[in-house]
């Protein structure tokens, strides 16, 4: 099934998503296959049904954020092209990619994008800020019904106390960088996919 | 060396007081000695010598064995206190050095006293005694995240690294001897030779934690290395023993089977090791789930089980270290969860204390055991090779493995890594008990393993322990920077695992976070059901965080302030001001916050709402009770088993939350505009009455009708909440109720059933709108009311009652002050009596019932005039939102009315 799959995908079209991605051949043609056996309609594009059938997703607190974060504003629609431009962002962070000149654009994984990803799952209506309200959902979904919501309530102050600069009882993105700045979102932030 | 001549001093004083003492070491022949201190001694100090009743007896004997090792810890522990008296020298010489050296001079003392050296690290006491504290505590607290995410780098380094060193060393010393290098008077062949190679490869847990804890290296490379030096226990056991027996039967007996019987001793030794560890971690978790009455020796169960799991594999010949390490790792997110926030303190600062200790008495005596003349066989060429190999072996295992594993590693092992993990490959004392364990019939060259031994683990703990830290600086390894999480870390970083893992599946990867995730599931559906207390189990793991991370800010602030007991002055917060926080969430957490501390009293009074004189009565009850008493007034208490919250306690806490409340009031309003802060006043005082009052008047329906079901009305839903908080309380703080009334677990279901709620509405909006949410049950609020329960035999001195449902639990009184810190602070009851708010509420509101009369208050307690005046034009002000809410209002009071007329 691999070697069916990778047939269809044509050689320049693995030049470019290598480029854009820094995904490896193999790599990409692995990830053709998984794309493929995903897209259970054949038309070489994944809808959010297609998403939701992995069976693993619905026990993931975030799940549906995650399927959400696959699909361009406005589609319902991805291409493998699109598929691999998210999927790019839990790229390790290579060595041989840190010295590497600041012109070229900065990669789909970089620590910034890596961060923007998270970011934009807390964002819901995309106006660069996490708003109290935002937080308290992706927070009321990793947490347990147990708690309660004044608990949550003071939770979600406190977390945006904290990382709130200005003063506008919102995260912006920059804010939410800072807070993380500490981190090793590099690592915390990447998986390995199989050569 | 001003250090040195501090460190000789207690030495003076030891080998003074010693003299005679430390014949009866255990080592030496007591009966004699005893003898002859005992004349010493009887000479000098009693006067009645020679027969009759002595007066003053010297029953040195008696005490002998306690005394000396009494003594020792002493020593011990002022030779810390001595070390760390110079800033300047600890940063560049590491304690164990130091240590190390102390027992060098302390066993030379010994030897010119006794012309004998009676002290040395004797294997069962390191075995059984001071390796397991110092492991114990190692793996009780064990990073586990860190540990698991590199697990795979810890156990090829622990295994095949051990094993790499343990053969090549032994094979090289062999090729050695053979060329001539070695002298011929080490009597040893091949085994003996990887024997030694084995007990010489591994590194030791003591050493690396006590050089590297000092070098702070970041936490990869260190859990790394320690992780290695834990796990590769199993291997040096098992190479041990098998080299032992072939020993004993010497090479020329040894069969095929019987390195496949090695290999299977490996595996037996390894995973049962593990298994009766995490065996052992489930018990001690699932003891803990009931010692709810027993807080005292709570941590009592945790030494014991995690000792026997260390004592159990020792007695099954399994490895004990692997055991301990995955006993305390295994129970420790459970245990933790289970025990009181005391017993955790307990245990952490006992298990610290004895570690340290061990460890220091482990290097002492290490020292000790060097000055010891019939030890030393000194063959230069032996320890030359032998340090050369370990080295070189170690550096090239480290290299070759690191190179593998950079494979398959996220993060790659730079080559500063390998550096330090090459040169932290310390030896240490469970080399050195190891060799001395050797059967000198068996292994004639014996004395030179320990000799040789000696010189290891002096030249790895001593020099490469001075010399890590310039290098580690030199080659700018980055740092751990010993950090506590922020909460906004705690919540991102766990977005980040629950996306690792969802991209994982999509990948289609069954990777370490699909593995993880599961792993997770698992322990949540059944693990956690299991091994933790209901109430536990039903807190969300981010709400403990949260609680941790504020307990640490207030302990900050006041570390910082100072002056902790002047100001009660109740200052009403700014939480208000934000303006996206809708209004019911802080009327829930007025609720939350009166109907759960002090509001107990608002209670009371309402129960009786009848005749005045009983109100009056009640009222000074209350008073008198819940006034602070001048510190005089209170009585000490004492009993061995149950260590009491008690008045003073309480007391105390209670000012301190207000004052800790105040204080973070103020530093957030220097952040936030004034005028804001202001407005925000008005307007929490606004929202203090309407609290208030609904907690005035449901409290009055539920107790006439418990059938009353209000549907979906707030009051009620507001009342769960309540409830649920309160429950949350008392359940863990109160010991006894928890079962007798078995309330809680019934509320939790009630309480489950807004996971159908759609996910679409912000949670905040849903504690008014949702109309998913099932009616409670009515009791569960009720009976969970710590005053509901005692109704009937009520003393009249309610802050009787309430000292015992206050949290045994520091912790649960933090929960309670910092929660209200980001919401609004609750007035101090029993200093501001609420009648005449509520009354003034009842104006407002027109209540069906005329409220009740405001019971006399005492002159310091009344409101000034102007002041209520002040209040009651801020509720005006606040008219509109206070409008939306009148028709629950109304709705609860005419309930309240049908209700009583109906009983």
């Amino acid at each position: 099934m691999g070697s069916r799959a990778s047939s269809l995908l044509r050689e320049e079209d693995i030049e470019e998503i290598k480029k854009e991605t820094g995904f490896s051949h193999s790599q990409i043609t692995r990830l053709y296959s998984r794309f493929h056996s995903l897209d259970k309609g054949e038309n070489g594009a994944l809808s959010r049904e297609d998403f939701q059938r992995i069976p693993e997703l619905a026990i993931n607190p975030l799940g549906d954020r995650i399927i959400n974060a696959f699909f361009p504003e406005g589609e319902d629609q991805v291409n493998f092209r699109g598929f691999m431009r998210t999927l790019a962002h839990f790229r390790p962070v290579e060595d041989n990619e840190k010295n590497k000149d600041p012109s070229a654009g900065e990669p789909l994984n970089s620590r910034n994008n890596k961060l923007l990803f998270a970011f934009r799952l807390y964002d819901l209506d995309r106006d660069d800020k996490i708003s109290r309200d935002e937080l308290l959902q992706v927070l009321r979904m990793m947490v347990g019904v147990n708690i309660s919501d004044e608990q949550l309530g003071s939770i979600a102050d406190r977390t945006i106390q904290e990382a709130d600069t200005n003063g506008d009882m919102c995260i912006s993105f920059s804010e939410f960088i800072k807070v993380l700045e500490k981190v090793d979102v590099e690592q915390k932030m990447s998986i390995r996919f199989l050569h | 060396m001003l250090c040195f001549t501090w460190l000789l001093l207690p030495l003076l004083l030891l080998s003074a007081a010693r003299q005679a003492p430390a014949d009866l070491s255990a080592t030496g022949q007591p009966g004699h000695a005893l003898a002859r201190s005992a004349e010493d001694h009887e000479d000098g100090g009693a006067s009645h010598h020679g027969g009759g009743y002595k007066i003053v007896q010297w029953e040195w004997s008696y005490v002998q064995t306690p005394y000396i090792i009494a003594i020792w810890l002493l020593v011990a522990s002022v030779a810390k206190i001595l070390f760390h008296f110079s800033q300047r020298f600890t940063t560049v010489v590491p304690e164990s050095c130091v240590l190390i050296l102390l027992g060098l001079v302390l066993g030379a003392v010994v030897l010119i006293a006794n012309k004998k050296q009676l002290y040395q690290l004797d294997p069962g006491l390191f075995f059984l005694f001071l390796l397991p504290t110092i492991v114990g505590d190692a793996g009780y607290f064990m990073p586990s995240r860190l540990f698991f995410d590199n697990l795979g780098a810890i156990l090829m380094y622990a295994v095949v690294g051990t094993l790499w060193n343990a053969f090549c060393t032994g094979f090289c010393l062999y090729g050695v001897k053979l060329a001539g290098v070695i002298d011929d008077k080490v009597q040893a062949g091949l085994m003996e030779f990887l024997l030694f190679g084995a007990l010489i490869s591994a590194v030791d847990p003591v050493a690396v934690l006590a050089v590297f804890e000092e070098v702070h290296v970041n936490e990869m490379l260190f859990i790394i290395v320690f992780g290695e030096s834990l796990l590769n226990d199993a291997v040096t056991v098992v190479l041990y023993k098998v080299y032992i027996s072939f020993v004993e039967v010497g090479p020329g007996n040894v069969q095929t089977a019987d390195y496949f019987k090695g290999v299977a001793s490996f595996l037996v030794v390894s995973i049962g090791g593990t298994m009766v560890g995490l065996i052992f971690a489930v018990i001690l978790a699932f003891i803990t789930r009931f010692t709810k009455k027993v807080r005292i020796i709570e941590p009592l169960f945790i030494f014991l089980l995690v000792y026997l799991a260390y004592l159990t594999a020792e007695l099954f010949s399994l490895s004990a270290i692997l055991s301990m390490t995955f006993c305390g790792i295994g129970c420790n997110k459970y245990v933790e969860a289970n025990i009181s926030q005391k017993s955790r303190t307990t245990v952490k600062y006992t298990m610290k204390t004895l570690a340290s200790i061990a460890e220091t008495i482990i290097f002492i005596f290490l020292g000790i055991s060097a000055v010891d003349k019939s030890k030393w066989a000194w063959d230069t060429g032996l320890i030359a090779c032998t340090l050369i190999f370990i080295f070189v072996f170690r550096a090239m295992g480290v290299v070759g493995q690191t190179w593998i594993l950079n494979k398959f590693r996220l993060v790659p092992l730079e080559k500063i890594d390998q550096v330090v993990m090459s040169y932290g490959g310390l030896r240490g004392a469970v080399a050195f008990a190891l060799v001395v364990l050797l059967d000198g019939e068996q292994v004639k060259a014996k004395d030179y393993f320990v000799a040789t031994t000696i010189v290891v683990v002096f030249f790895t703990v001593m020099f490469q322990g001075l010399t890590i830290k310039p290098l580690v600086k030199w080659l700018k390894v980055p740092r751990s920077t010993n950090r506590k999480p922020t909460i906004n870390e705690e919540i991102h970083e766990r977005a980040f695992d629950h996306i690792l893992a969802a991209i994982e599946d999509i990948a289609g990867l069954n990777g370490y976070h699909h593995w993880r995730d599961k792993w997770e599931q698992f322990d949540k559906n059944y693990l956690s059901k299991l091994l933790l207390r209901k109430s536990v189990y039903h807190k969300s793991e981010l709400w403990e965080a949260y609680q941790k991370i504020n307990i640490r800010d207030a302990i900050s602030v006041i570390d910082q302030g100072g002056n902790i007991l002047t100001s009660a002055r109740l200052s009403l917060p700014s939480m208000a001001s934000r303006t996206s926080f809708p209004e019911v969430t802080n009327v829930t957490n007025y609720l939350r916050e009166n109907g759960s501390g002090v509001c107990l009293d608002l209670q009371v009074i309402d129960t009786n709402p009848g005749a005045k004189v009983e109100e009056e009565t009640e009222t000074h009850h209350v008073l008198a009770g819940n006034l602070y008493k001048p510190r005089r007034r209170y009585q000490s208490h004492y009993s061995r088993h149950f260590m009491t919250v008690g008045d003073q306690e309480r007391q105390e806490r209670e000012v301190f939350q207000r004052n800790m409340r105040n204080r973070l009031e103020s530093f957030k309003s220097t952040h936030y505009k004034r005028h804001k802060k202001d407005r925000s006043q008005k307007k929490a005082r606004a929202q203090l009455h309407l609290s208030q009052l609904l907690l005035l008047l449901t409290s009055r329906v539920k107790p006439t009708n418990t059938q009353l079901r209000l549907g979906m009305t707030q009051a009620e839903l507001v009342l769960k909440r309540e409830g649920c908080s309160e429950e949350n309380k008392g359940e863990r703080s109160e010991p006894d109720k928890d079962e007798d009334v078995g309330i809680t677990f019934v509320a939790r279901k009630g309480s489950e059933t807004p996971k159908e709620r759609p996910k679409s509405v912000p949670a905040a909006l849903e504690v008014c709108q949702s109309p998913s949410v099932a009616p409670p049950s009515p009791t569960c609020g009720e009976k969970n009311l710590p005053w509901k329960g005692g109704i009937g035999t009520l003393p009249p001195c309610v802050s009787v009652e309430a000292t015992k449902i206050i949290p045994i639990d520091l912790q649960q009184a933090w929960n309670q002050s910092i929660s209200s810190l980001e919401s609004l602070a609750s007035p101090p009851v029993p200093q501001e009596p609420q009648h005449p708010r509520v009354s003034a509420l009842y104006r407002l509101s027109g209540p069906p019932r005329p409220p009740p009369p405001p019971p006399p208050v005492p002159g310091q307690f009344q409101f000034p005039g102007g002041k209520e005046e002040e209040e009651e034009s801020a509720l005006s002000q606040q008219q509109e939102p206070w409008l939306k809410k009148q028709p629950i209002l109304s709705q609860l009071c005419t309930e309240t009315k049908r209700n009583q007329h109906s009983t």
